[in-house]
C-alpha cells in the first residue's frame, strides 16, 4: 500500500458496483491522486460494459454483445471481485460481506450497486420458457437468439424506453410485436401523456400493435412449459411465443437492510456531496453513493430528492463522489448537473434535459410534431424545468441553459423555426402512485427521513388502470 | 482498443461517421451507433474520428489489462 504525500495511510476504498458508475468513480479516484488500495465488487462476472446498446444495436444484431465493454480511461490498479454480489454492510466494524461469505474491510465505501430489471410478479409465469427481461449482457444475448428464431408474435409488457426500444427493434427486423402499456400512452412516465401520444402515433405508424390503458393479467404456457398466451385486462387473449417484461427497474438495496443507512426501495439517500445519510439523518463522512441507486437533493427541483436512472448521471455523480472522497472537506463539490438522457427508437433520436416529470405543462417550441422533428419545453409554475427534442439534438444545449437560469415558461426563444404562438398544454404525467416503466429522473419526495409515500413501488403491474370493478 | 461516446454530449454532427465509417453509423436520421471494440486496424480512423468530434464526445482507450475476449 502506498502512502499519501503527507505520510498518512490512505487506507482502502471499496466500491460496491462494477458497472458504469463504479468504473468511472475508480478512474476519478486515481485521477485525483488516490494511491491507496482500491477494490471493486460486482455481481456480474464481467468487467464494466455499457447497457444502452443492449436494447438497440445488440438486439438488431449490428453489434455483438461482447463488443460493449467500456474503455478503461486510465489504469485504476484495482482489485476486482466480480461475479459475487455484496449481501451485507456493517458500519460499526466497517466491512462488506459477499455472497460467498468473504468480508471486505474498508476505510471509505462507495455504494454504486445500481438497479436490476423488475421481474414479472408471478414467479411460476416468470419461469415459463419465453418470458424474459432485458438488463444484462446475457439477457441481450438470450433475447437476440429468441428474436432470430422468428417468434410468431412478441409481446412487450411495458411501454417505457426499454420496452419501446425493444418494440422498435422488432419492427426493424420484421417481427410482429404487441406492446401493452398500463398508461394512456407509451413513454408517459418519462415524457408525459401529451408527448406520449406522439410516441403512440409513431409506434402505430411502424406497425406496432399498441395496447394502452391495459395490463397483462397472466401469462400462460403449454404442457412443455413454453409461454403461449397472454391474458389482457380488456379481455383480449394474445397468442405469443415470447414475452419481454419491461416494467422498469428495482434498486439493489437489499444488501443494505439493517446497515443503519437511510435506504428504502426508492434508493439510498445522500447529500449533494454524495455522502450517505444514516437512518437518523446524520451525514456520514466515509460512505458515499452514486448512480441509479442514489437519491439526493437537487437545487433546481425544490428540495425534492431526485432518483436518476440515467447514463450521464452515473458518470457525473461517480466523478463527484470520487472527488469528495479524497479531497479536503473545504473543497467538496455539489452534484447538481441537469439530468439528461437519450433514446433511439423508430428511427427517431429523442433527447431530454431537466426533469420532465417535475412539470405540469408542455409546449412545442421549435419544429413540428407532424414532421417528427421538434423541440418541446416543459414548465411548472411559470418556470422552464425540462426540454425534449425529437430529431433536433443540436437545439438541446440552449434549453439546458434556460433551465439552469430558471427561465420563464413558456420560454421566450425568438426561434426562426418556432410556432407563431406558443400554446402550452397539460403535460399529462401519471399521478403520483401510478407505476411507470421508464428509467427517468424522478422527484421522490423530501428527505432524508421522510416516510415512504411512493405507492408506485408496491403497485402490482397487473393491476388495471382506473377504478376497480364492482364486485 | 475501446471506445465510448457520451451520447448526451453528441449532437449528431456525424464527423465520426465520415472519419471512421466502419465503426460509426447512423441509425435513423440523427442517432449514432458505434462499435465499442473496433478492429485494431481501425485505430488510425478511430483516432481521427475522436479528434474530429465537434463536441469531443468520444473517449478511447488502448488495450486494457483486464480483458475478457472481445478482441
Amino acid at each position: 500500500m502506498t502512502n499519501s504525500a503527507n505520510g498518512a495511510d490512505p487506507g482502502r476504498i471499496v466500491i460496491v458496483g462494477a458497472s458504469l458508475a463504479g468504473l468511472r468513480a475508480a478512474e476519478a479516484l486515481r485521477a485525483e491522486g488516490y494511491t491507496g488500495a482500491l477494490t471493486l465488487i460486482g455481481d456480474e462476472p464481467h468487467v464494466p460494459y455499457d447497457r444502452p446498446p443492449l436494447s438497440k444495436a445488440v438486439l438488431t444484431g449490428w453489434l455483438a454483445a461482447d463488443h460493449t465493454t467500456l474503455p478503461q480511461l486510465l489504469d485504476i490498479d484495482a482489485e476486482w471481485l466480480l461475479g459475487v454480489p455484496a449481501v451485507g454492510l456493517d458500519l460499526a466494524d466497517p466491512h462488506v460481506t459477499l455472497a460467498d461469505g468473504r468480508r471486505v474491510a474498508f476505510d471509505r465505501l462507495l455504494i454504486a450497486s445500481g438497479t436490476r430489471a423488475r421481474p414479472w410478479p408471478d414467479a411460476a409465469q416468470a419461469g415459463l420458457d419465453g418470458v424474459v427481461a432485458l438488463r444484462t449482457r446475457e439477457d441481450a444475448i438470450g433475447l437476440r437468439a429468441r428474436l432470430v428464431a422468428e417468434p410468431r408474435r412478441v409481446l412487450v409488457i411495458g411501454g417505457g424506453f426499454t420496452g419501446s426500444e425493444i418494440a422498435s427493434v422488432c419492427c426493424d427486423i420484421g417481427l410482429p410485436v404487441t406492446l401493452a402499456e398500463r398508461a394512456a400512452a407509451p413513454l408517459a412516465g418519462a415524457l408525459g401523456g401529451a408527448a406520449g401520444l406522439v410516441a403512440a402515433q409513431v409506434q402505430r405508424e411502424h406497425g406496432v400493435d399498441l395496447r394502452c390503458n391495459v395490463t397483462v393479467l397472466a401469462l400462460e404456457g403449454d404442457a412443455g412449459g413454453r409461454v403461449r398466451r397472454a391474458r389482457l385486462s380488456d379481455g383480449d387473449v394474445l397468442d405469443i411465443d415470447l414475452a419481454v417484461v419491461a416494467l422498469g427497474a428495482v434498486r439493489n438495496v437489499e444488501w443494505l437492510s439493517g446497515s443503519g443507512l437511510a435506504v428504502d426501495a426508492r434508493g439510498v439517500v445522500c447529500d449533494a456531496a454524495c455522502r450517505a445519510f444514516s437512518a437518523d439523518a446524520v451525514v456520514l463522512d466515509d460512505v458515499f453513493v452514486a448512480g441509479d441507486v442514489a437519491r439526493w437533493p437537487h437545487p433546481l427541483y425544490d428540495g425534492q430528492l431526485l432518483a436518476v436512472e440515467h447514463w450521464g448521471n452515473a458518470v457525473d455523480q461517480a466523478r463527484t463522489a470520487a472527488h469528495n472522497m479524497v479531497c479536503p472537506p473545504a473543497e467538496r463539490r455539489a452534484h447538481k448537473p441537469l439530468p439528461a438522457f437519450w433514446s433511439n427508437q423508430f428511427g427517431l433520436n429523442i433527447k431530454s434535459v431537466g426533469v420532465p416529470p417535475f412539470a405540469d405543462e408542455v409546449v412545442v417550441t421549435q419544429g413540428t410534431v407532424v414532421a417528427r422533428r421538434f423541440a418541446a419545453a416543459y414548465g411548472r409554475a411559470g418556470r422552464t424545468v425540462a426540454a425534449v427534442t425529437v430529431n433536433m439534438p443540436r437545439t438541446l444545449p440552449a434549453y439546458a441553459a434556460l433551465i439552469e437560469e430558471r427561465a420563464p415558461f413558456p420560454p421566450i426563444l425568438h426561434a426562426a423555426d418556432g410556432p407563431e404562438q406558443l400554446t402550452p398544454v397539460a403535460a399529462g404525467f401519471p399521478a403520483a402512485g401510478e407505476p411507470t416503466h421508464s428509467p427517468s429522473a424522478t422527484p421522490t419526495g423530501p428527505g432524508p427521513s421522510a416516510p415512504h409515500v411512493a405507492e408506485a413501488l408496491h403497485v402490482d403491474p397487473r393491476t388495471p388502470p382506473g377504478p376497480a370493478p364492482l364486485r | 482498443m475501446r471506445i465510448v461516446v457520451d451520447l448526451n454530449q453528441c449532437q449528431s454532427y456525424g464527423q465520426c461517421i465520415f472519419a471512421a465509417p466502419a465503426v460509426f453509423r447512423w441509425h435513423g436520421e440523427e442517432s449514432l451507433e458505434y462499435d465499442y471494440a473496433p478492429d485494431h486496424g481501425l485505430a488510425g480512423e478511430v483516432a481521427r474520428a475522436a479528434a474530429a468530434c465537434p463536441v469531443q464526445a468520444i473517449s478511447t482507450s488502448g488495450l486494457p489489462r483486464t480483458d475478457e475476449g472481445d478482441s
